[in-house]
């Protein structure tokens, strides 16, 4: 395997370079024809501490993080010591070198500074060393980095004995460095990569081990996108000029690639007092005629529940989006779980509906928060864009002709004055915003915008009357219930016939299947991929669309195997729970393998937990995963 | 052309514009201090000559957020203490609109401090009307943020333990850019303030003062009121910082001594509004978002040709 791909982790401290540096460096193997998945792993701290990033390169297509890693660049925390007393900060320990060390699979490489790091400190790491063949390079980049003037090179010169040990052309780093340094620092960073590389290659024998990059080429351009990417632009090609948030992690991320981009685009953002404000600002822009969304993360999205149940009653257009971090609470706010669903499902008051998409992949992340925007305009109804940490902040080569897509600015069903003018009023003059439908229609009555001549209509979170006063009479709030909850099957019905499914992977007619949402499709396709060169029969259905549910094609999905592995990362099985809810059969078929680490699954755990407890039926052996067995099981 | 054709349209407006054809039967108790407020906006959007098809009144929860139904022109009645962050998205988006937000002292005071200090900071191009009535009129009279100290309630048996917040003061230290106090009982000046109110380009703040003979009978029904601009007593340069703040403090010390004192406190006319901050910094268009949703010439760019390059 080892000659098949290059897991690459660089680790070292919050604060030391390590995500840009990684980032480039994915960039530089992606522009080299190869496949690329990043992983990152950041501590809730600004400076020191550990971190670190792997990249994952291969000529074929990855889909996940893989399992472990097989080259450790690890450059230490240079915020670790406090260099007055000689002392740690905190509970540090010297992890970038010893964190995770089981994880490096056997043969592997390990660079590690030894200007900020002292192997001897770890316990049997001579031993371990020597049982798991890996190959040490000790070299101090530190020194280095400092002889050239600044030591954060200290990244570029890791990158380059990188290069040298793995057998990477490092015209691919020059040419990414020259793209993105600017002049000043440009030069030194030349300078250190070339000294470090042609140092390992001088001193050191670089073929001892067998970890080498694989070759590959892409058939198409590609872009190194991330999930936070994707839904920023799936927003702005949508249209949505408008945005209001408040800074959480990881949600973040989207708000801040929006307000960088939005006002050369002649759009809005907003950085407001709380989440409260934020998704009322975005309704109150979108009641004004414009497209916009909000956004948080589980905490901040607790705020929003009010807003989110306006949006509904008064059939205020607006998207929100939803990054999923460890809860319960503040949690982990670093780290991925997918803990939320059920709190974006239900949240808010009374009989309130939203719809909800889950991504699986960062391509899927770009069209379903456009498809969000489209249904939330075209149905007047909010619609949340569910992701989590991982799908955020995880770097992925896609085609570029993906984002090659037209525009939409259409305001959905809004009114122009002229059709104002031939729309139905009532006797007061005001325009029948709430207007009476039939049961044949979809519930969607169009509306008018303020300052628009003739339009004018009171918007209201309480039952109101086609024109829009406040009535409690019960015949109008059967009516204008029922035509809310119209919307509901008509969505279903045009997301059914869009053309675009919830992802099926595997084998068509396989015994077993594996149904997962959101972030872990991928990890999970690998591993049905893995099960069935190992002699398996498996398939997967990764479900992206999580309210309206699409019954039909999970039911069908069940029914066509013996036994189904819900997949997911949280503790209390909500996916599966709502599976059943909506399906209302089958529970005796659906187990589920859940992750709540705060690390997201690999394969491995996966490929085990389908083995262990599906065909050997055992108890489950890991501390990593859990198993819960089908009712009456 | 323009798709909102109703802003600017300059008509001659009459105040019956603004009383809707299927009028609800006003819910307020007789001799309501809310009858006040909405006879005042009515006065006042006449004068200005803003038809209700280009006014966007935008209300909390509450009895004042009723004011809603009994005012002709877009609405939007929102949720308890939200009223101001919708209002001044719905301004951004469409700075053509005339925008009005009003709620009660509870709603806007209380659940929704925190978007008054920031709306006030923020000096949106907007008017914000407080019903203070000093009271939880529709739950059926708990004691609200501005209850005197010692107020006794069906919450408050034992009578308020807390200071009475000061509307004013806060106004004025958030950084609204007018803030005037009025109350029901005074029609005349009410209506002047509220046309003051609407003109003034920046963050308006009008705390009015509204009678609840319901559950507030304690209360001194804001009458024998004094005009501080009219009074000789009263000499204060309301553009003044400082002697605006000492001129509310005074107020807000004889509220509850029986000394009802009205009138405009502070009168910023040279701060831009954040709208035009927002514009200077290129945070903003200078046409009207909402309009180019309607401009079918409008050429609309895209990440692929935008923004992809930084990405190969």
């Amino acid at each position: 395997m080892t000659n098949d791909e290059l897991i690459w982790r660089i680790a070292g401290g919050s604060g030391d370079g390590i995500a840009s540096t990684s980032q480039n460096f994915a960039k530089a193997l992606m522009r080299s024809g190869l496949n690329v998945f990043t992983h990152r792993h950041y501590p809730s701290r600004i400076r020191g501490g550990h971190t670190y990033t792997e990249i994952r390169a291969s000529a074929d297509p990855v889909k996940s993080r893989g399992d472990g890693y097989n080259f450790l660049l690890a450059l230490g925390d240079s915020f670790a010591r406090n260099p007055q007393q000689n002392a740690y900060y905190g509970n540090e320990e010297i992890k970038p070198l010893s964190e995770n060390l089981d994880e490096l699979r056997e043969g592997g490489v390990i660079i590690y500074d030894s200007g900020l790091l002292d192997a001897s400190e770890i316990e049997d790491f001579d031993e371990r060393v020597e049982e798991n063949n890996w190959h040490v390079y000790d070299l101090d980049l530190r020194t280095m980095a400092r002889e050239h003037g600044r030591e954060v090179m200290r990244n570029t010169a890791g990158v380059g004995a990188t290069c040298a040990l793995a057998d990477i052309d490092l015209e691919w780093i020059e040419e990414l460095m020259t793209d993105a340094m600017p002049e000043k620092i440009l030069e030194p960073n030349l300078e250190i990569l070339h000294e470090a590389y042609d140092m390992v290659e001088e001193e050191y024998d670089v073929d001892a081990h067998d970890v080498k990059i694989p070759e590959g080429e892409h058939d198409e351009e590609q872009v190194l996108m991330s999930g936070s990417d994707a839904i920023a632009y799936g927003a702005i090609d949508e249209g949505c000029r408008f945005i209001a948030g408040y800074p959480m992690t990881p949600w973040t991320e989207v708000f801040t690639i929006m307000t960088q981009n939005l006002p050369e685009l002649g759009g809005i953002s907003e950085q407001v007092e709380d989440e409260i404000a934020a998704a009322a600002l975005a309704l109150g822009a979108s009641h004004a005629g414009v497209k916009a969304m909000s956004g948080s993360s589980g905490g901040g999205f607790a705020l929003m529940s009010e807003p989110l149940g306006l949006a509904e009653m008064t059939e205020t257009p607006v998207v929100l989006v939803e990054a999923m971090r460890a809860g319960p609470s503040t949690g982990m706010p670093t780290k991925p779980e997918q803990g939320d669903l059920e709190h974006v499902l239900y949240t808010s008051q009374g009989d309130s509906h939203r719809i909800v998409f889950a991504p699986g992949t960062v391509t899927e992340a770009y069209t379903q928060t456009r498809k969000a925007f489209k249904i939330a305009y075209e149905y007047q109804i909010p619609s949340i864009v569910l992701y989590d940490q991982k799908l955020g902040g995880e770097l992925v080569n896609v085609p570029a002709s993906h984002f090659d897509e037209d525009p939409n600015p259409s305001l959905g069903s809004t009114l122009t004055e002229e059709e104002i003018a031939d729309a139905p009023h009532d006797e007061s003059g005001k325009f029948s915003r709430f207007r009476y439908d039939t049961p044949e229609d979809n519930g969607v009555a169009p509306r008018s915008i303020p300052g628009q001549k003739g339009g004018r209509f009171l918007a209201t979170g309480n039952e109101h009357m086609p024109e829009g006063h406040i009535s409690e009479s019960p015949e109008n709030r059967v009516f204008q219930m029922d035509k809310r909850m119209r919307k509901l099957e008509a969505i279903r019905e045009e997301l059914d016939g869009d053309g675009v499914n919830n992802t099926l992977h595997g084998e068509e007619d396989a015994q077993y299947g594996f149904l997962t949402f959101g972030s872990s499709q991928g990890t999970v396709e690998e591993a049905v991929d893995r099960l069935n060169d190992a002699g398996h029969s498996v398939k997967s259905l990764g479900v992206s669309e999580m309210a309206p549910y699409p019954v039909e094609q999970v039911k069908e999905f069940i029914e066509s195997v013996d036994e189904v592995l819900v997949v997911e990362m949280n503790a209390s099985a909500q996916f599966r729970g709502l599976t059943q809810k909506e399906i209302g059969q089958y529970g005796e078929k659906l187990s589920s393998l859940l992750k709540y680490n705060g690390n997201p699954f690999e394969p491995e755990d996966i490929v085990e937990g389908f083995e262990v407890n599906i065909v050997e039926n055992d108890d489950h052996p890991h501390t990593r995963t859990k198993f819960v067995p089908a009712a009456g099981d | 052309m323009s798709a909102f054709s109703a802003i600017g349209e300059g008509k001659e407006i009459d105040r019956n514009d603004y009383t809707p054809g299927l009028e609800p039967q006003a819910t307020w108790c007789p001799g309501c201090g809310d009858f006040g407020v909405l006879k005042a906006l009515k006065g006042a959007a006449a004068e200005l000559g803003k038809s209700p098809d280009e006014m966007l009144l935008v209300t909390g929860i509450g009895c004042s957020g009723k004011l809603n139904s009994y005012f002709e022109s877009y609405g939007f009645h929102t949720i308890h203490g939200r009223s101001l962050p919708i209002a001044r998205a719905a301004k951004l988006a469409n700075p053509g609109v005339e925008v009005v937000a009003a709620g009660g002292d509870g709603d806007g005071y209380g659940i929704g401090g925190n978007h008054f200090m920031h709306s006030a900071r923020e000096n949106h191009d907007m008017t914000y009307i407080v019903f203070n009535n000093e009271i939880f009129g529709l739950t059926k009279g708990q004691t609200s943020p501005t209850s005197p100290m010692g107020h006794k309630s069906k919450t408050q048996p034992h009578g308020s333990a807390k200071q009475p917040l000061r509307p004013l003061s806060l106004s004025l230290t958030s950084g609204a850019s007018y803030i005037a106090r009025t109350a029901a009982v005074n029609p005349n000046q009410a209506k002047d303030i509220i046309v003051e109110a609407m003109e003034h380009d920046g963050f308006s703040h009008v705390d009015f003062l509204t009678q609840c003979p319901t559950w507030n009978k304690d209360a001194r029904q804001y009458v024998p009121y004094i005009d501080v601009q009219d009074s000789e007593d009263y000499d204060f340069d309301n553009t003044d910082r400082r002697e605006a703040a000492e001129m509310m403090h005074e107020t807000e010390d004889a509220l509850h001594e029986g000394k009802v004192l009205t009138g405009r406190y502070y009168v910023d006319s040279d701060r831009p509004s954040y709208q035009e901050e927002k514009q200077r910094i290129g945070e903003m268009p200078e046409e009207p978002l909402a309009e180019r949703y309607f401009d079918d010439s409008y050429e609309w760019e895209r990440s692929y040709d935008q923004f992809l390059d930084k990405h190969k």
